[in-house]
């Protein structure tokens, strides 16, 4: 099958029922996407399909063929995307490991939703857990990575003018 | 209480008898290790063997003005990455931005200072290797200093070190320039190390070094570990503890695409395939015929009405004081029973080890806490020496205690996949598999009995502690259990502070055992000593009808490090001020691994008696400090883990088997229920505690005494829920 993963194209020889999560991390060799229970309870998994928060661990990898999953080494080559750059910024990460599915959970959150509120981060991050406790820094730093997007935005717009 | 051991064993050794050895690097480049001298006591670890000089070291300086600093501890996410370089990096005096990091590999120049093995746990990492990071920055900027002072011709005195550079009137050569000669110095005998007023780096807030890989996917972890012809392995385990394979029928998971091969291992049947999912739905195909024997019996409902009936006897003595029969008579008595559960400790990252079998040796790659254990465990099952297995250590995606097995329980069933097979081999545990397999917290009983004095003080205080050992049966027993009471099973409880203002007391203990196999959670005994005594402590106050913070501190020395961290955690909460409607607080205050830390929690009970715990405050006097935001993040992050044992997990046991499975019905706390936590440290002088452990013991009792607070209803059993 072919899967258009970070704008590159994969041609795969996996069973039909194979997750995308192992297809990426054992097969395409992306590991940076994270295994933690392989039943949606916990989203370490998460990419984004088309722009939206998917969980890897259950999503068939045959039911993507001619969708763009973005990975987190898709998300920026360089840690520039304003979530990475918020999460550094604000010293998020513990061991790291739940990380990569925070941020594309909320990259996809601050494509919808530029101006989150407490609330709405609850709402879309809910199903990503993280063991070492790193919750109220993820908050603070969604909100960051709002205010990053707005000024690389005003920026953006003042390069063109 | 176990930071008095390690202190023990520490004391006249390391400090005077530590030497150091340059190495010059083939490479190029100056490089510092510490060489522990052979007769340092090893009382907690494997005989190490000292007789080869490990090529490797603290520090080493590369041409191109590169600090690389070796880690011999574990990051795990509690930020030693970062805290422990900010250490030698102070008295190196190199430029911080300069500075890298690698995990050390197994040898025996890394051995921790007190235990003589290496490893990370017990929240020692900073205080046990602060005095050898500074000395062996300080060792390498001497020399750097002196190369320098050579080259111009010109006496030390003459010249300083800053920012990566030794710089001498207008003239300025850097570290990576004077690495080479610096190597061929003679080690000075003695080096002077900074004074406090000095320092730039140690105190000060430093982001983490591992961010940038850890947003980017990048960091490696054991289970992202890709070797040449390496096949990933699923192992079916007992179902039951204690339960043998009587025979197994692998001819439909064979016939499955991506299936390369099916081994038996002491722990189970392995299926190797060529991906994980090749390997799960092998290892799910399996037909297993196994004898349960008698664990198929075993149930957690039984346990307890087993350990309710002990805690009525006495057990053995761990700490007395007076007669206790004389108070107990007339007085008025209050008595209370406190009970938490097993817990897994699901780590993010599900357990997993790489084993490479070569023709010299091993190579062994994973996220572990427990080195020396590891590899003198592989060398055991390969029959090679310990110098010939070759530990690699990733990062770990949490550690909790769960990578600390005396047994090395994932690394030796994983090297017996690679024996079996004969192939290089990533064994993955599932999640299920993990919360399945064992190693738990213990589950606790803890009968408390209080004579009602004067004042309402206590005059009397009986502790009765019922539950498993953790240490029999390791190679840390010697160590570690005393005349007959594990001393990680009393922590907390035996040394709680109260005693010393109740003249008649008495903890005991008893120590059942079962198959179940138990281990170190994050903050170990202290993780229902704590429940237990600062729950207890806030039921006496009541019965006194005092304030529970002023009932504390009564009892308290003024002096105290508990008194410290309370008063400015009651003071920062408002501790008496009008709250919310429908909220009430509730605080604990307790010492563990050298730090005493006070938590007061703010929650609210909904109308489906859900516990919400909106606001925490905590107060923490761990000694001098290092990093200000590791200490910051790993309270929230023991509050986090504590809320979650508090709220929601439990693992319990029917038919012999565990109930739960997954994140599912094994719940951990989640974003929504993260409370506002605030973190005040306490200036101190101190000795230095650790940062890692001591935030999760309080916040239970924290949240129980706040419920009573709020609801009149006292809770007393773990997690917290109203009948």
């Amino acid at each position: 099958m072919q899967l258009d993963v970070n704008g590159k194209q994969y041609d795969v020889d996996v069973p039909a029922d194979m997750p995308l999560l192992w297809v990426l991390r054992d097969v395409i060799g992306l590991t940076g996407t994270k295994f933690g229970c392989g039943m949606m309870q916990c989203g370490a998994c998460t990419v984004q399909v088309d722009g939206a928060p998917t969980r890897s661990c259950v999503t068939p990898a045959s039911t993507l063929a001619g969708k763009k999953i973005t990975t987190i080494e898709g998300l920026s080559a360089d840690a520039s995307h304003a979530v990475q750059r918020a999460w550094i910024e604000t010293d998020v990460v513990q061991c790291g490991y739940c990380q990569s599915g925070q941020i594309m959970a909320a990259a996809a959150l601050l494509t919808t939703k530029p101006k989150p509120t407490d609330a709405d981060i609850d709402a879309a991050m809910n199903g990503n857990l993280c063991r070492c406790g790193t919750y109220q820094r993820i908050r603070a730093a969604v909100h960051r990575a709002s205010e990053l997007m707005a000024a690389d935005k005003l920026g953006e717009v003042g390069h063109v003018a | 209480m176990l930071r008095e051991l390690f202190h023990k064993e520490k004391k006249g050794t390391l400090s005077r008898r530590a030497f150091l050895k340059s190495t010059a690097l083939a490479s190029g480049g100056l490089v510092v290790a510490f060489c522990l001298p052979a007769g340092l006591r090893r009382a907690f670890a494997q005989e190490a063997k000292t007789a080869v000089i490990p090529p490797n070291a603290f520090v080493h300086i590369a041409p191109d003005n590169t600090v690389t600093i070796l880690l011999k501890h574990s990051e795990m996410g509690q930020g030693v990455w970062t805290s422990l370089p900010m250490v030698l990096a102070e008295e190196l005096d190199c430029d911080w931005n300069k500075v890298r990091v690698e995990h050390a590999p197994a040898a025996p120049a890394y051995a921790h200072t007190a235990f003589g093995m290496q490893m990370t746990g017990g929240s020692t990492s900073t205080w046990e290797s602060y005095d050898q990071l500074r000395q062996a920055g300080a060792m390498a900027r001497a020399l750097l200093m002196q190369a320098a002072a050579a080259n111009w011709n010109k006496s030390v005195a003459d010249c300083h070190a800053a920012g990566g550079f030794v710089v001498c009137g207008d003239k300025k050569i850097s570290y990576g320039e004077l690495a080479d000669a610096a190597a061929k110095l003679p080690m000075p005998a003695e080096v002077k190390l900074k004074d406090v007023k000095d320092f730039r780096l140690i105190g000060k807030p430093m982001r983490r070094l591992d961010s940038t890989a850890k947003v980017s996917g990048k960091a490696e972890f054991g289970i992202d570990v890709k070797r040449p012809n390496m096949l990933v392995a699923v192992v079916a385990r007992a179902p039951v503890f204690g339960a043998k394979l009587k025979s197994f029928d692998a001819t439909k998971a064979k016939a499955l695409p991506g299936v390369v091969d099916v081994v038996q291992v002491p722990s189970g049947v392995a299926v190797l395939g060529k991906h994980f999912w090749a390997a799960k739905q092998g290892r799910d195909a399996l037909v297993l015929d196994w004898d349960l024997g008698a664990g198929a019996t075993l149930s957690t409902a039984a346990m307890r009405e087993q350990y309710r009936k002990l805690a009525q006897t006495a057990g053995t003595v761990a700490k007395s004081a007076g007669d206790i029969r004389a108070t107990t008579k007339d007085a008025g008595i209050v008595e209370a029973e406190y009970e938490v559960p097993f817990l897994a400790h699901a780590p993010m990252e599900p357990l997993n080890c790489t084993v490479e079998i070569g023709k010299d040796g091993c190579d062994i790659y994973t996220g572990t806490q427990f080195q020396t254990m590891d590899q003198g465990t592989a060398a055991g099952i390969l029959g090679l020496k310990p110098e010939q297995v070759r530990i690699h250590t990733t990062f770990l995606g949490g550690g909790f205690g769960r990578r600390a097995t005396p047994t090395s329980d994932f690394v030796a069933e994983a090297v017996q996949v690679a024996k079996a097979s004969g192939k290089t081999v990533k064994v993955v545990w599932t999640r299920e598999d993990d919360i399945h397999g064992g190693y738990y917290r213990p589950m606790w009983l803890s009968r408390l009995r209080a004579a009602v004095g004067v004042g309402g003080k206590p005059a009397s205080w009986e502790h009765t502690i019922v539950g498993q050992s953790i240490i029999a049966g390791t190679p840390f027993e010697k160590a570690m259990v005393k005349d007959g009471v594990d001393v990680t099973s009393v922590e907390g409880a035996a040394d709680s502070p109260y005693l010393a203002a109740i003249p008649v007391h008495r903890v005991d203990l008893h120590s059942p055992t079962s198959a179940i196999p138990v281990l170190w959670w994050r903050s170990v005994g202290h993780s229902h000593t704590a429940f237990a005594v600062e729950s207890f402590i806030d039921e006496l106050a009541h019965a006194a009808k005092k304030d529970t913070l002023e009932y504390r501190r009564d009892l308290l020395p003024a002096d105290s490090r508990e008194r410290r961290a309370l008063d400015l955690a009651a003071e920062k909460f408002g501790w008496g001020k009008p709250l919310p409607k429908g909220h009430a607080a509730g605080l604990a205050v307790h010492q563990s691994f050298g730090s005493y830390v006070a938590q007061i929690a703010e929650v609210s009970i909904d109308d489906k008696k859900q516990i919400k715990v909106h606001r925490v405050v905590c107060a923490i006097d761990c000694g001098p400090i290092v990093n200000p935001l590791t200490i910051e993040a790993q309270m929230q992050s023991g509050i986090a883990f504590g809320l979650s044992a508090a709220l929601h997990s439990e693992i319990t046991f029917k038919d012999g088997k565990v109930e739960q499975s997954n994140f599912n019905n094994y719940q951990v706390l989640r974003l929504n229920e993260m409370p506002k936590v605030e973190v005040h440290i306490v200036p101190s002088t101190d000795k230095m505690g650790g940062v890692g452990e001591p935030g999760t013991p309080p916040i239970a009792p924290a949240v129980a005494n706040a419920v009573f607070a709020a609801t009149g209803k006292r809770l007393r059993q773990l997690p917290l829920r109203f009948a």
